[in-house]
Formats: structure tokens, C-alpha cells, sequence
């Protein structure tokens, strides 16, 4: 009897064994098949994002459809999103049922989240190498950059932990859209260069108003100086300039220190005056910059056709237009002589199947987006650029780029002069380390200033212990205070964390039915012993 | 004596019974103690701190743990955006829900609205009739109406053009570059004046009726319509039902 019992909770002990075992598997890495197998179907999906342009997503429809005559065997079904967020989303609830898309545009922020399940994206380097079907491969059927031919800083931001997880698609990075017209107005002269200080300035004094209570700069009831569409960017560029802490490549949290207080004080003042406000608490900059009650316009340049008296796209309507001078400029720095700016921009990656033949012809349609015709025609729809030399050496965007005022609208000045902020800047750029939680880091900074300006709005006193609070706020609200030190991308140990309860239990379970085991063992054999 | 202790009950039954229907039959503007009016509300200073007594017609979204609510009294409406709520109470707010919600007033675009809210589920229930406010289109009167349940009658489609130039019935998107899914845009007219109207897909997915009744518009057809008068830089009424006109 005692025999059957002990048998019996070995099989229970090892049926939960392999179980977990089963559970936790996922899918196997991904290797380069030999050569593609031409004589199957593949339908694949593609999760793209555009700007609500529908010259972006008729240029999404044409990329699909002459890949498709290229390699007819290769199925790909657009889903067309407007919110990297909502892609992020929706990745993260599709991972866990094993439903990701094929092929989807991101960020590396949002990557490295992906990547806390096993193989789930595919590494790029070996792809990117491949004779036959890599970067400038012999078997491709389009003419695809070489490795040499993509701009490298824009490469080099697509590694998480030493790897290519993704291809850059199009970069832009952030840009001030100035009234111009305003600003001399006030009398001031724009410089080369904007400053911090420069901006404070003038906002503060765009802020006069007559007897009668509306705004002298521009005769209405409102009158926003300065408003910034990406809190989370403008926090992470002013400390990026100051040289001041974020986080780094180890993955620990720096964003809490002195110079973010300092820095928040100063927004905090500039709010509480009406000098500055945020797009989550008023709206889009174009709108006000475009109806005259706004003075400097932070948004990306990927939205500069919505930026101007003449912008081809608006949400406001034409008879809400004043007419003045748009000026683009770099965001405002702190130190002008070493200027810093943001990149940013769409990234893709490719995610992983059972079936390493879909993943390849997942890869050739993602390459095919690297080609010049689309890169350029893309690139064209805002004030992005392309991630190629091939693309922007071609003499097909060099004559785009001399076209500036050709007419208004694929050659809208204001649009052309953010692409080409970006091109002589890109010296210029920084992002910022990615790891599992940057993401969340990133929301965390822009929230710190959303807070301090909704605060101030509302009457509140944002001091020192005010700002002690929201940074403990913050760091619970994004779990900022559960990612500490290194957050490597690889599933080690950190990322895991602690062990579930379940398993815990059943290694509790091993260990105590180890010790029955050894102690029946013992005691059969000093009773044998005595007998 | 026992026939008379018998009617006597049922009389007091019947009594009390019209009693209890008397009082959960709410006066959707009586507000409890400390709770602002309708008409203070709309007082209230921007950014200022309001607390509001409402009834939920619509439910927008919920996304960790922030709902996005159509509220209305006898008086007027509320939009309650991002409001702090467990996906549990989510399911507990259906329409005609009474709820105290303590949050700020804000504005975003034109859209007047409570942000940073929380809220508790009261007693009581009430369901918005639609205003017909058709008369009052492209009237600066409309904006009273902000973000009530609305009827717009007798409105003629007019033709949209998608992207490729063609005229349609509707856009996906507001300039047509989205797809099955997402917002639906599309335009009516009265006496020579064209408006725009949407189906918000977080409000009503592709799966309802009224986004399924606008994709199958036809241009000229006259129609009449309910929904929410949401605002984004000017009027944009959120659609959830589009019928042929009586």
C-alpha cells in the first residue's frame, strides 16, 4: 500500500513537471531557410501606422501590391493604425494568444517589451547578412539598399542587447514652428538658433492684453504662446542638453534628480502664467499656431504639412486662418553652440513563426519598404526623411528637395524645411536607451510635466514637496520603481522576476517529497537492519 | 373579521407599493447635498474642481482602468474623459446609472468635459430622451446643447471624396485614408448648409447597426439621426443611430 502511495505521488509530481514544461515553451528561434520556397502561398500582415494621411496609406496599398507582382505567392493584408500606442497595444494582447502581426511598424521602446517573450521578434543581423536574400541580396527581386547604403546612426537605433530587432522605415525628429510674423511683432529678432530662454521670454510677453481683455499680439480671447505636442520629448530633450540624468544603458532610472525639479519649477512658472501649455490639456499646436493664437509650435516634423497659414491639412476651419511667416526651427536648446534634438520615427520589425518560411517572406516584404521608390514617396508625405543613402542621394529626392514652394502641397515649404532640419542635423540627434520599461520611463517624464501644469492651472502649489510627491506618484504610477537596475531584453532571471506562487509550490512539493523518499528509504533499511 | 384584516393588508400593500414607485421615479435634476447643478457646473471656472450628480447614457472606452462616459441630468450633459474606473465598475455602469463623479473642468478643443475624475454609483436611474436640435444647426445656440443626446431630422447625404477623388457616401478617417474599423465621416445638409457627422468606433464599433447603416448610405438619401454632440474644434456629432427619414 505504502509502495502504490509513493508511486502514485511520483506520478503526480512528475505530471506536473511536464506540464510546466509544456507551458512555458515558446517559439522555436527562428534560422534562415536555405533558399525560399517559391512553390507555396504565404499571406502575411502588416500592422501599419500613418499620420490620418491618405497619401501614406494609398502609398502603403501600392508598396503591397507591387511586392505582390513580384512575388505573387506572397499575400499581404494591410491593418492600418493612426496611434503608435494602439499598435503597442494591441501587439502586447496579441503576443499572449500568438496572433501578432507578420510585419509591424514600432518602436524600439516598444520592442523591447515585446521581447520579454521568447523568439518573439526576430532577430535581424543574420538576415541582414544573407547572401541571397539580405540587405542588397543576389535572390531579391527589388533593387534593396546594401547594409553600407543605410544611414548608420539610424541603423545603430534599431539594436536592443547588441542585436537588430527592427529596420529603420522613416526618421523625423521634433521641430519649433514659429510665428515669425509675431515674434518680430513683439520686437524681437528670431535667432539662428532658439533658446530656452528665448522662448520664456517672448511667450511671456505675447501675454500683454488690451483694456478690453483680449490679447494686443493678436486681438482674440486666446492666446497660448508656447505649446508642446510631446511632453515626454520636450523632458527628454532639456535633459539630454543639460547632460543632466534619464536613464542609461543599464537600464537603471535617472529621471528623478535635481535638474528635472529645476526644470519643472521653471515649466510650472510659465504655465501658471499662460505663457505655455500642452497638447494633452489644450490641443494640437497647428491649430492654435494656424488660428493666430500661438506664437512657438512644438510638434514632430512628421506633422509639419499641418503647420502654417497655407498648411495643406487642418482640423480647424480655412476662415479660422491668419496669415503670417512660418519659420521651422530646431527645438529650443539650452546650449546653442551644441545643439541636441530627438530622432525619432517608425521603425519595423518582424515577428516570428512556427514556419521560418513565412518569416522570410515576412522579411522580403519588410526590405521591400527600404527600396527608393517608396522610401522616397513616403518620406515625401511629411517631414520625414528617408533612413536610406540610396534614397537620399537619389536624384528623384534631390530635385524634391530643391522644389521648395513649387506649390503647396508635395511641395509645401514648411514641410520641405523640416525634412531638411533633419537632414543637417542628424549630427545632432540622441535617443534613448531602450530596455524593458523604457517605454514606460518615457510616459513617466512627459507626465511629470502634464502634472505640474494641470497643478498650477488649478490653483495648486508646486514647490519642493510637491515635486518630492509627484516623482513618487510617477515612479508607482509607471512601476518605475519595479524596473531598477539592468532590464535586459534576453529572458534572464530580472526579467522574469520572482517565481510564480504555482511554482514555488511545486518545487516546495519536490523538495518535501525528496525527503518522504529519503526518510522511507532510511527507515526500511534500519528496520530490515533490526529484523 | 378576518375577511376586513385581509383587504385592510392588502390595501396597505397596494399603498405602500405606489409609495416605493413614487420614489424611485427620480427628478434626474434633483442633486444631493453638496453636489453642483447643472447650471453651476456650466458657472464653474475652467480647471476648476466640480462635482456633478449624472445618469450615464453612453460608454465610450475603458482602457486601464480609465472610462470615457456620456453623462447627462434633466438639465444638460457631461462628458466624463479618462475617468478612474476598475473594468469591474465598468460593467456596472449601463445606461440610466446614477453616478457622483468628482473630478475638474477642462476644456480641449471646444470640448467642455471632466477629467481627472473619479466616481461612485448612486441609487436611481434615468434615461435621456433625444433633443431634437436640428433647428439648431450652424446656430451658436448649439453649443448649450454640448454633449446631450441629440436627433437631427430630415437631413439629405451629401457626397464626401475619398481618396482616390471619387465621391462616396462616407470616408474612413476623416480625409478617407482608414479602413473597416475605424472612424466613419460623413456629411448631411438642411437648407443649403452641409454639416459633418461621425461614428466614433471606440463609441460604436464596426459591429453596431449604425456603423453598418452609414457604410451602406446612399448619396441624396434623406435621413435622420441621434447621437451625442461631441465637439472638436466646432460641432461633431457622434453618431449611433441613422435611419431613413420619416
Amino acid at each position: 500500500m505504502r509502495k502504490i502511495s509513493l508511486c502514485l505521488v511520483f506520478a503526480m509530481l512528475f505530471s506536473f513537471l511536464f506540464s510546466g514544461c509544456h507551458g512555458s515553451r515558446g517559439l522555436e528561434a527562428f534560422a534562415i531557410p536555405e533558399d525560399f520556397d517559391e512553390s507555396r502561398d504565404y499571406e502575411i500582415t502588416f500592422w501599419a501606422k500613418n499620420d490620418t494621411n491618405k497619401t501614406q496609406t494609398r502609398i502603403y496599398e501600392k508598396a503591397i501590391a507591387d511586392f505582390q507582382a513580384l512575388y505573387p505567392n506572397i499575400t499581404v493584408n494591410l491593418r492600418l493604425y493612426t496611434d503608435y500606442g494602439k499598435i503597442y497595444n494591441d501587439v502586447i494582447t496579441n503576443i499572449s494568444t500568438n496572433t501578432t502581426p507578420n510585419v509591424c511598424i514600432t518602436y524600439p521602446d516598444h520592442i523591447a517589451t515585446y521581447l520579454t517573450g521568447a523568439n518573439t521578434v526576430v532577430p535581424l543581423d543574420e538576415l541582414f547578412a544573407n547572401e541571397k536574400y539580405g540587405l542588397g541580396g543576389s535572390s531579391l527581386r527589388f533593387d534593396s539598399p546594401t547594409q553600407e547604403e543605410m544611414i548608420p546612426s539610424f541603423l545603430e537605433e534599431c539594436v536592443i542587447d547588441g542585436q537588430h530587432y527592427a529596420i529603420p522605415f522613416m526618421r523625423s525628429t521634433e521641430a519649433c514652428y514659429v510665428n515669425k510674423t509675431y515674434v518680430e511683432k513683439l520686437g524681437y529678432e528670431l535667432p539662428e538658433v532658439l533658446t530656452w530662454d528665448f522662448i520664456w521670454e517672448v511667450s511671456e510677453a505675447a501675454l500683454a492684453k488690451n483694456v478690453d481683455g483680449t490679447y494686443r499680439l493678436n486681438g482674440q480671447n486666446v492666446m497660448i504662446p508656447f505649446i508642446d505636442k510631446s511632453t515626454d520629448n520636450m523632458m527628454i530633450q532639456m535633459l539630454c542638453q543639460k547632460e543632466a540624468g534619464y536613464s542609461n544603458d543599464r537600464g537603471e532610472i535617472l529621471l528623478f534628480n535635481d535638474t528635472t525639479r529645476e526644470l519643472l519649477n521653471t515649466i510650472a512658472q510659465h504655465a501658471k502664467s499662460g505663457a505655455f501649455s500642452t497638447f494633452k490639456i489644450s490641443s494640437y499646436p497647428a491649430n492654435f499656431l494656424n488660428a493666430g493664437q500661438c506664437v512657438f509650435a512644438i510638434d514632430s516634423t512628421a506633422g509639419a504639412t499641418w503647420m502654417g497659414s497655407h498648411a495643406p491639412l487642418s482640423d480647424i476651419s480655412r476662415d479660422k486662418f491668419i496669415e503670417f511667416e512660418t519659420e521651422v526651427k530646431m527645438v529650443p536648446q539650452f546650449d546653442p553652440e551644441q545643439p541636441q534634438m530627438i530622432s525619432q520615427g517608425p521603425s519595423v520589425c518582424i515577428f516570428n513563426r512556427e514556419d521560418p518560411q513565412e518569416v522570410l517572406a515576412s522579411w522580403l516584404f519588410a526590405q521591400y519598404l527600404l527600396t527608393n521608390e517608396l522610401q522616397i514617396a513616403y518620406a515625401q508625405t511629411e517631414g520625414y526623411v528617408p533612413v536610406t543613402l540610396k534614397a537620399q542621394n537619389s536624384a528623384a529626392y534631390q530635385t524634391y528637395l530643391s522644389r521648395i514652394r513649387d506649390d503647396n502641397s508635395t511641395f509645401y515649404d514648411v514641410k520641405i524645411k523640416a525634412s531638411q532640419l533633419l537632414l543637417d542635423h542628424v549630427e545632432n540627434t540622441f535617443v534613448t536607451p531602450v530596455f524593458n520599461g523604457s517605454a514606460s520611463l518615457r510616459d513617466a517624464a512627459g507626465q511629470l510635466i502634464e502634472n505640474v501644469t494641470k497643478s498650477v492651472k488649478r490653483k495648486e502649489t508646486v514647490d519642493n514637496s510637491y515635486i518630492e510627491k509627484l516623482f513618487a506618484d510617477v515612479s508607482s504610477l509607471y512601476r518605475l520603481d519595479q524596473i531598477g537596475g539592468r532590464a535586459s531584453i534576453s529572458v534572464d532571471r530580472e526579467e522574469l522576476g520572482e517565481l510564480p506562487a504555482a511554482s514555488v509550490a511545486l518545487l516546495s512539493i519536490l523538495a518535501i517529497a525528496w525527503i518522504l523518499i529519503l526518510f522511507y528509504v532510511l527507515f526500511e533499511a534500519i528496520r530490515k537492519k533490526r529484523m | 373579521m378576518r375577511k376586513i384584516l385581509a383587504l385592510a393588508l392588502a390595501f396597505t400593500m397596494v399603498l405602500s407599493m405606489a409609495a416605493c414607485s413614487t420614489t424611485k421615479k427620480d427628478d434626474p435634476s434633483a442633486k444631493s447635498e453638496g453636489v453642483m447643478t447643472y447650471k453651476e457646473y456650466v458657472a464653474a471656472e475652467l480647471d476648476s474642481e466640480v462635482v456633478i450628480e449624472a445618469y450615464v447614457q453612453a460608454k465610450q472606452s475603458w482602457w486601464e482602468d480609465k472610462a470615457t462616459v456620456y453623462a447627462q441630468d434633466g438639465d444638460g450633459a457631461y462628458f466624463l474623459y479618462n475617468m478612474a474606473c476598475s473594468e469591474t465598475d465598468y460593467g456596472k455602469l449601463t445606461q440610466g446609472t446614477k453616478i457622483k463623479v468628482t473630478g475638474y473642468k477642462s476644456e480641449w478643443a471646444g470640448e467642455v468635459e471632466i477629467i481627472d475624475a473619479s466616481f461612485e454609483i448612486m441609487d436611481g436611474s434615468y434615461v435621456a430622451p433625444a433633443t431634437d436640435v436640428t433647428a439648431l444647426l450652424g446656430k451658436e445656440e448649439l453649443v448649450d446643447h454640448q454633449n446631450q443626446f441629440a436627433a437631427f431630422k430630415g437631413l439629405t447625404v451629401e457626397a464626401s471624396k475619398d481618396a482616390d477623388g471619387n465621391e462616396v457616401a462616407f470616408l474612413y478617417n476623416w480625409d478617407g485614408s482608414g479602413q473597416d474599423g475605424d472612424d466613419l465621416y460623413f456629411q448631411a445638409s438642411l437648407n443649403g448648409e452641409t454639416y459633418t457627422f461621425t461614428v466614433e468606433s471606440y463609441l460604436c464599433d464596426k459591429t453596431t447597426d449604425v456603423y453598418a447603416a452609414v457604410k451602406a448610405l446612399e448619396i441624396g438619401e434623406k435621413i435622420d439621426m441621434e447621437g451625442f454632440l461631441y465637439w472638436y474644434e466646432g460641432v461633431n456629432p457622434h453618431i449611433t443611430s441613422v435611419t431613413k427619414a420619416k
